[in-house]
Order: C-alpha cells, then sequence, then structure tokens
C-alpha cells in the first residue's frame, strides 16, 4: 500500500465549494531511464486518477510518464450532500488502490 | 562550446579567482528556502504538498512499531516523539562516547537499532533510514540549529572547516569558492546557495526523492570531478560537523523542499 496524505474539509456549508487535494507516495519511473548497471528501467506509472463522491465520478485524471513522483492533485468540489468521497489511483504492474474520507455538509 | 563544456570552463573560470573570502555569519545567513520560487516555497510550507511529508508519516509508522515481532519499537523507551525528541535533531552531529566518534543522525538511529533493539543497521539512504531521520529531524522543525558544544567535536570540526576550504576534484574548486564567497550569485542560470544544512533529509525535485546531506556532499564532489568521501569516513564526519556549526541559528525545515 502506498502511503497517501488526503484533505478534505470535515464539514461545509451545503453548495459550497470546497477544495480536495490528494498526495500519494509513487515514484512515477518513466521508462526511459537507465538503472546503475545500464539497463533501461521498465515503466512504472499511475495512469489514472478518479475520485467519486457518494458513488457519482465527479473528478478523474489522466497521468502520464512526464508528471512528477508523488503526485499531487488538487481540484474543487461543490458539495451538495453529507458522504463520503472515493479516491482511486490504477497504475502499472496491477496498481490500485482506494482510500475514502468523510464530509458533513449542513 | 556545448552547455557542459561553457559550465566547465565558466567553473574553471572561478577556479583560477580568488575573492576576499565572505564568511557567511550569523547577520548574513540565508536559507536556500528564500532563493526558491514562491511555487517551490508555497510547496515546502504545506504539509499537504510536501513530498517530504510521505516519508515523515512512513517514520512515525516506524518509531511505533516494533523491528521484529516481540521486540521493543523507538517509541517503548522514548515515548511520545513530539516531546521526547523536540530539539535533537538541531544539535547533531553529537559525540558517541562508547565509540568515541562523531555520530550524525542516522548513524545514532543505526547504534540504536544495533545496540537496544537487537536489529540490523539499514543500509544508508535506505527509505526506512531516510523516513526514520525525516521524522526525527522533524520534531525540530522551527527551532534553531545549535550544534553539540562538547569539546570532543572540536578537532574533527577544525579538520572540516578546513576541508571545506580545500580545493579538490580535476576542477581544483574549494565548497568555499561558491558557498561563500559567490553565495547570491548565479550559476549556470541557478542561484548558488550559502549551502547550509538546516532542511535534511530534504525533497529534492533533482532526485525525485528524499535524500540525506551526504548524498548531497557526494553530488556537490562529483561536481566538481573530486572522488567523494566515503560513507561513514571521518572526512564526512568532520565536513557535516563544521556545516552544522556554519548553519547554526538557522531555523530546522525537515523536510525541506530544493530544486
Amino acid at each position: 500500500m502506498a502511503r497517501t496524505r488526503i484533505q478534505v474539509p470535515a464539514t461545509a456549508r451545503r453548495d459550497e465549494v470546497v477544495e480536495i487535494r490528494t498526495l500519494i507516495a509513487h515514484t512515477m519511473e518513466t521508462g526511459y531511464r537507465a538503472g546503475s548497471d545500464g539497463r533501461t528501467l521498465p515503466r512504472d506509472i499511475l495512469r489514472r486518477f478518479s475520485c467519486r463522491y457518494n458513488g457519482e465520478l465527479v473528478f478523474s485524471a489522466e497521468l502520464y510518464p512526464a508528471i512528477a513522483a508523488n503526485p499531487y492533485l488538487a481540484f474543487s468540489l461543490r458539495v451538495d450532500a453529507s458522504g463520503s468521497l472515493s479516491f482511486t489511483w490504477e497504475g502499472d504492474n496491477g496498481f490500485a488502490q482506494t482510500e475514502s474520507a468523510t464530509i458533513t455538509v449542513t | 562550446m556545448t552547455p557542459r563544456r561553457r559550465i566547465v570552463a565558466a567553473l574553471l573560470w572561478l577556479g583560477g579567482w580568488l575573492p576576499a573570502a565572505a564568511q557567511t555569519d550569523g547577520a548574513t545567513r540565508r536559507s536556500g528556502f528564500d532563493a526558491m520560487s514562491a511555487s517551490l516555497q508555497a510547496m515546502q510550507r504545506d504539509d499537504a504538498q510536501n513530498p517530504g511529508m510521505l516519508s515523515v508519516a512512513d517514520g512515525e509508522a516506524l518509531w511505533r512499531g516494533a523491528p521484529a515481532p516481540g521486540g521493543r519499537a523507538c517509541a517503548d523507551c522514548h515515548g511520545d516523539a513530539r516531546q521526547s525528541l523536540r530539539g535533537v535533531a538541531a544539535r547533531y552531529p553529537d559525540w558517541d562516547a562508547i565509540d568515541r566518534r562523531p555520530v550524525n543522525l542516522a548513524q545514532r538511529i543505526n547504534l540504536c537499532r544495533t545496540r537496544n533493539q537487537a536489529a540490523p543497521a539499514w543500509p544508508p539512504e535506505s527509505p526506512e533510514l531516510l523516513s526514520l531521520e525525516a521524522y526525527v529531524a522533524h520534531q525540530s522543525r522551527g527551532l534553531p540549529l545549535q550544534p553539540s558544544a562538547k569539546p570532543e567535536l572540536a578537532p574533527a570540526r577544525a579538520q572540516g572547516r578546513e576541508l571545506f576550504a580545500q580545493r579538490f576534484g580535476q576542477l581544483n574548486l574549494a565548497c568555499a569558492l561558491c558557498h561563500d564567497a559567490l553565495a547570491g550569485r548565479r550559476l549556470a542560470g541557478n542561484p548558488i546557495p550559502q549551502g547550509h544544512v538546516n532542511g535534511y533529509p530534504t525533497y529534492r525535485l533533482e532526485w525525485q526523492a528524499l535524500g540525506s546531506l551526504r548524498r548531497r556532499i557526494r553530488n556537490c564532489m562529483t561536481g566538481v570531478r573530486a572522488e567523494p568521501f566515503a560513507e561513514g569516513s571521518a572526512e564526512m564526519a568532520a565536513l557535516e560537523l563544521y556545516l552544522a556549526q556554519r548553519s547554526a541559528g538557522l531555523l530546522v525545515e525537515t523536510p525541506a523542499v530544493r530544486p
């Protein structure tokens, strides 16, 4: 399991626009670099990030080899109901990780 | 000329020019943080963005967990790191009374593992060692560096001061030529920092990872085409001691972000 840091405000007013911030530990190996033995290191990157809010897809991103290690993604979200946010990262070598957070909307 | 040739030519030109030694004293010490772009400063300041905080979180897990089932965790002896280790990293490298030599924070962690936890030492630059070092150093964030004043450290510190001023490598440059005399100016478009050690282990964008001060020194030494000091050598310990003294008073930034 990769280490993640997710920032979601614990509470928000109805229809407020909140900022969601995510960070995940990942090498994002490009597949173009040579290792210490001179051979090319195989590509190992995250390819897709998605965020679901009470089951509905609200944000997603495609990631490519030029994206730096430990990708940080932040986005805005208008919240209309209390519930859960789930964050999924998918990548090479069958990498898949899902984390969740809750938000209370008043 | 290729860009690389041009840099080498510039370095050689610098090497031939001996400016009056402008030692960085207390009043003019500047953290490398000040020379960074606003976006990079924001990346370091904001714990949600700072990738070094991922390692700090890893280090906290290592702090609480026993190295082997049934073994003693760091936290079992030292308790809550936020209190027991506040300010500790700011005085390292320190003197080890048993081995009678200066030890840096990473070496102290490994000594603690072999002496008290019956666990093998982690290899230098291993993710575990860097994470735990980052977690321990992070507890001193915001405190001024206060190098240990133990008299046993004085000879090594004096040696470090000499090494800092000594020319070496094919380019025949000394640390002091750039980091004392030309700090604040530019080399190949990049600002030359004063070379302070208040943010280690540091997340360098060039490395795309967290790295130790030793790795940074090796980087600089291969840059002037010298053979880097070996890990655990007396020279490396001496240089680290002097660098900590030279940065005294600057606030600890661990985990710092640098370009």
